[in-house]
């Protein structure tokens, strides 16, 4: 036997959903764009000839009138509000009476396949693999969305700002101006300020984390008892499990003050969003990261290179200052690397307690920002969408996400290449 | 430590009889010895410090946010009397329900304390209104309790013991000089907040409360689980099950490895683009959030299902192939379920990641103020995070407290989450 019933059962069953259900699913992804499409057609020619923002503009308030009848209706769009209302009614129709008959004649013509001959399993099966593939395929196409997004935004950009000044430009002022003639009605995009902000904010998160979490992931596994390693670990653990945004409330409601007054107590001067504040709550945040991926590797530096240095005399430290940690250092590197990345896309930390002033400063009292903190006020809230203030954020989202994909690469492969070294 | 102290003293003595410069190996080594067991201990105590110092920061965080926010689940309210004059209501006791749903309780309250104070209207109107689904009270007088305006509601449980010296910005010596009044006739009292539970968002913080947040997070999770859990399984169970060792494979799994990593911020701007812009998703929905979360859990889910597979002994599956099952067979029949408690937990950790998570959200419209709690995945609402993130934001001291509140609720669940998982992993979870 080849088959059993219930493999033709399933065939059927996976024939007569899985094409209906793909219909349905790209109709719906693709109804929006086409519908738009089929309404620009009805438009008034003045509107068609205009820039594509107006043409925005007068669609979404095609789309209101056909949602609401009591407002004042611009009489130029009504042709437009009806052959809308006509479509929705037609696609609803179209739509579920397509996907009903695909069912059927689905349905029809694998029931009349059904024979004994008919190699079920291996066809289900195939299905099935198909179904798994394609599943996998996802996590593929994300990235392939995020690039296209990102790029193409990026790239609307940079034609209206050059790249260089982008990069190299050392003023920060997104706000364009709405008349032409008002003063700094340009807008300047140099993001140097936020690059220099960016890194300040995760150096310090970075002193911080760095040596606590390489000296907790020590402690914890080459001197702490057992009892106290399992308490310990998970307790640290939850400090990385702590959502952002509480850091973030965190950071400028206790720290911030605190170390304002503890700076005026010194008679310094101290930003009230100072980048220290932010700094030093995301490397509270980053410890149970480094901590663990060091204790990963460390755990797989093998133990004959300890009694090795042991038998030499060594004492503990020794062993582990000058065998444990060189032998471990390319996995710990990896790890300090991964925790860069980390700092550098942090959003909420720096959106909550450090400041918007884009001051090219290395003062770690004063007020910073970052390339995250930016993106997230220049999108959050309603935008025209291009305008080069919103897509100067797709830019400094295409430079975020090169350089956090540049350090995790580089970061794994060292990881990997070394955990292969020992095992 | 007897036994060093001693051959210390001898080689020293020995030591003294040869030329003072020429040292042997060993009496270099001994002489090294007080030094090297202090870097020790020190060396230790640093590491002893490190663990501390991350176990302080937790106990000063949670300590810090508890004692801000536990007063949020405390609401101030004024025992008073009303009458329910029913010349000034309009009402007779035939009145129909619209009527009466209408009438203007809120002048009543307003007429009652005259010149006096003025708390906030829409409780009591809803409890004056409901008392008179019963006409038979209209004319008589009735006790209600009044819900106080957030400046008395911090005034009463933060600083009412401070002397009336010290001004109070907020409210008036007038003002002041009434509650201390009306605390001193017992009238004044705090009950548990019940309507930060119920109500949604609002713009005077003692009428916020988190409903339509954690509903719009429950719902979005909802989404979030439903798409991501059997995409993520049934990814994982190719890449170590079907997927043949080539080039394109290795693509497929480091991309994986490295979404994992991609700041979250990042899959805010592809839900922007992509759902938003091309596929016309509209902003604000539990849907949409529930769509960018998934593809930022994803990668997640897949690491963890493919270690949870990978953990079954290959023991497992070659009694099957020997009984004569197909590679699908021994997949679905005898990997998958004995992997299935390693997946719920990785599935549990990846939606406690999601649930926490603001800065995707914040790009894609959920910031908006939505005073309607969310029916379901299409109608635009906000989740518990970014509420958070919305009120921190507010100058009052009454939504710092507020803010407070919503970690707390926030924090008890991703405490049972990770609770759960943990559970599921001791009891499921088997070693081989």
């Amino acid at each position: 036997m080849h088959s059993l019933p219930d493999h033709y059962g399933t065939l059927m069953a996976l024939w007569t959903g899985v094409p209906a259900l793909i219909l349905l699913m790209t109709w719906h992804l693709l109804e929006a764009p086409v519908i738009d499409y089929l309404l620009i057609a009805q438009l008034p020619a003045e509107i068609q000839a205009a820039d594509s923002a107006q043409i925005q503009l007068a669609i979404s308030k095609v789309y209101n009138l056909a949602s609401s009848s009591g407002l004042t209706a611009d009489p130029s769009l009504m042709p437009a509000v009806e052959h809308l209302a006509a479509l929705n009614e037609r696609t609803a129709i179209l739509n579920s009476g397509i996907a009903l008959s695909l069912c059927l004649v689905c349905f029809v013509i694998t029931y009349r396949r059904i024979q004994p001959k008919l190699r079920a399993r291996t066809e289900m099966e195939s299905i099935v693999n198909l179904l798994l593939l394609s599943s996998s395929g996802i996590a593929v196409l994300t990235t392939v969305g995020i690039l296209a997004s990102v790029l193409f935004e990026a790239w609307m950009f940079f034609q209206q700002i050059s790249p260089i000044d982008f990069l190299f430009g050392t003023t920060w002022s997104p706000q364009v101006a709405l008349r032409a003639d008002q003063s700094g009605s340009s807008g300047s995009f140099g993001a140097v300020p936020l690059f220099a902000g960016t890194l300040l904010i995760s150096l310090i998160a970075m002193v911080i984390a760095v040596p606590i979490g390489l000296m907790a992931a020590i402690y914890l596994s080459e001197y702490a008892s057992s009892s106290v390693r399992k308490y310990a670990k998970p307790a640290l653990e939850v400090l990385a499990g702590i959502p952002t945004v509480v850091y973030g409330f965190f950071a400028a409601l206790t720290v911030a003050p605190f170390i304002r007054m503890l700076g005026t107590d010194l008679g310094l001067e101290v930003s009230s969003e100072s980048a220290l504040a932010a700094g030093l709550v995301m490397g509270v945040m980053i410890i149970p990261f480094v901590s663990s991926l060091s204790d990963d590797v460390i755990n797989a530096v093998p133990q004959s290179m300890r009694d090795g240095s042991y038998g030499l005399g060594a004492t503990k430290n020794e062993t582990i200052r000058q065998v444990i940690i060189p032998a471990a250092l390319p996995g710990i590197v990896g790890a300090v690397m991964l925790a860069v990345s980390r700092a550098i896309g942090e959003t909420m930390i720096v959106a909550m307690a450090a400041g918007l002033a884009a001051n090219l400063t290395a003062n770690p009292l004063d007020s910073v920002t970052t390339v995250t903190v930016q993106i997230v006020t220049l999108l959050v809230g309603d935008q025209e969408f291009d305008s080069p203030k919103t897509l100067a954020a797709f830019a400094l989202g295409l430079v975020l996400f090169l350089v956090t994909l540049i350090l995790n690469f580089v970061a794994l492969k060292i990881v990997q290449k070394y955990r292969e070294q020992y095992d | 430590m007897t036994d060093s102290k001693t051959t210390n003293s001898n080689t020293l003595t020995e030591s003294k009889n040869m030329k003072p410069t020429q040292l042997t190996t060993r009496q270099k080594v001994e002489l090294s010895l007080s030094r090297r067991r202090a870097a020790e201990t020190r060396f230790r105590m640093y590491g002893m410090a490190s663990v501390f110092f991350g176990m302080l920061c937790l106990v000063v965080l949670f300590t810090d946010i508890a004692s801000k926010g536990t007063a949020a689940f405390k609401q101030t309210s004024l025992k008073t009397e009303i009458f329910l004059d029913s010349s000034y209501l309009g009402l007779t006791k035939d009145s129909k329900v619209d009527e009466v749903r209408f009438a203007n309780f809120e002048g009543l309250i307003k007429r009652q304390f005259a010149k006096n104070f003025k708390p906030s209207g829409r409780k009591e109107t809803r409890e004056l209104f409901k008392l008179l689904a019963n006409p038979e009270v209209l004319d008589t007088t009735i006790s209600i309790e009044l819900l106080m305006d957030d400046d008395v509601d911090q005034w009463f449980k933060h600083d009412r013991d401070l002397s009336t010296d010290e001004t109070n910005d907020r409210l008036s010596t007038k003002q002041l000089s009434w509650l201390n009044n009306w605390v001193e006739e017992g009238r004044l009292d705090t009950h548990f907040n019940t309507l930060f539970f119920t109500n949604g968002d609002s713009r005077e913080p003692e009428l916020a409360g988190i409903h339509g947040a954690i509903k719009g997070t429950l719902l979005t999770l909802m989404v979030t689980l439903l798409l991501s859990f059997p995409i993520g399984v049934a990814a994982a169970i190719y890449l170590e099950e079907f997927a043949p060792r080539n080039r394109m494979t290795e693509i497929v799994e480091i991309n994986i490895n490295n979404l994992a990593a991609v700041p979250s911020i990042i899959f805010g701007l592809l839900g922007m683009a992509i759902f938003i812009n091309v596929f016309g998703v509209s902003r604000s929905t539990p849907l949409l959030g529930g769509l960018v979360l998934t593809l930022m859990t994803l990668p997640t889910i897949i690491i963890s299902a493919r270690a949870a597979i990978k953990s079954v002994p290959p023991s497992i599956r070659e009694a099957a192939y020997g009984l004569g099952a197909s590679k699908n067979q021994v997949v679905f029949h005898h990997v998958l379920p004995l992997a299935m408690p390693g997946m719920l937990t990785g599935t549990i950790l990846g939606m406690a990641q999601a649930l926490g998570e603001t800065a995707p959200l914040l790009m894609i419209g959920m910031v908006a103020f939505v005073v309607d709690v969310p029916g379901f995945i299409n109608d635009p609402s906000t989740v518990l995070p970014v509420q958070i993130f919305l009120w921190s934001d507010s100058p009052e001291r009454a939504f710092m407290e507020r803010t407070s509140g919503a970690i707390l609720v926030l924090l008890s669940f991703l405490v049972l989450m990770n609770t759960t998982a943990v559970i599921l992993r001791r009891r499921l979870e088997r070693r081989w």
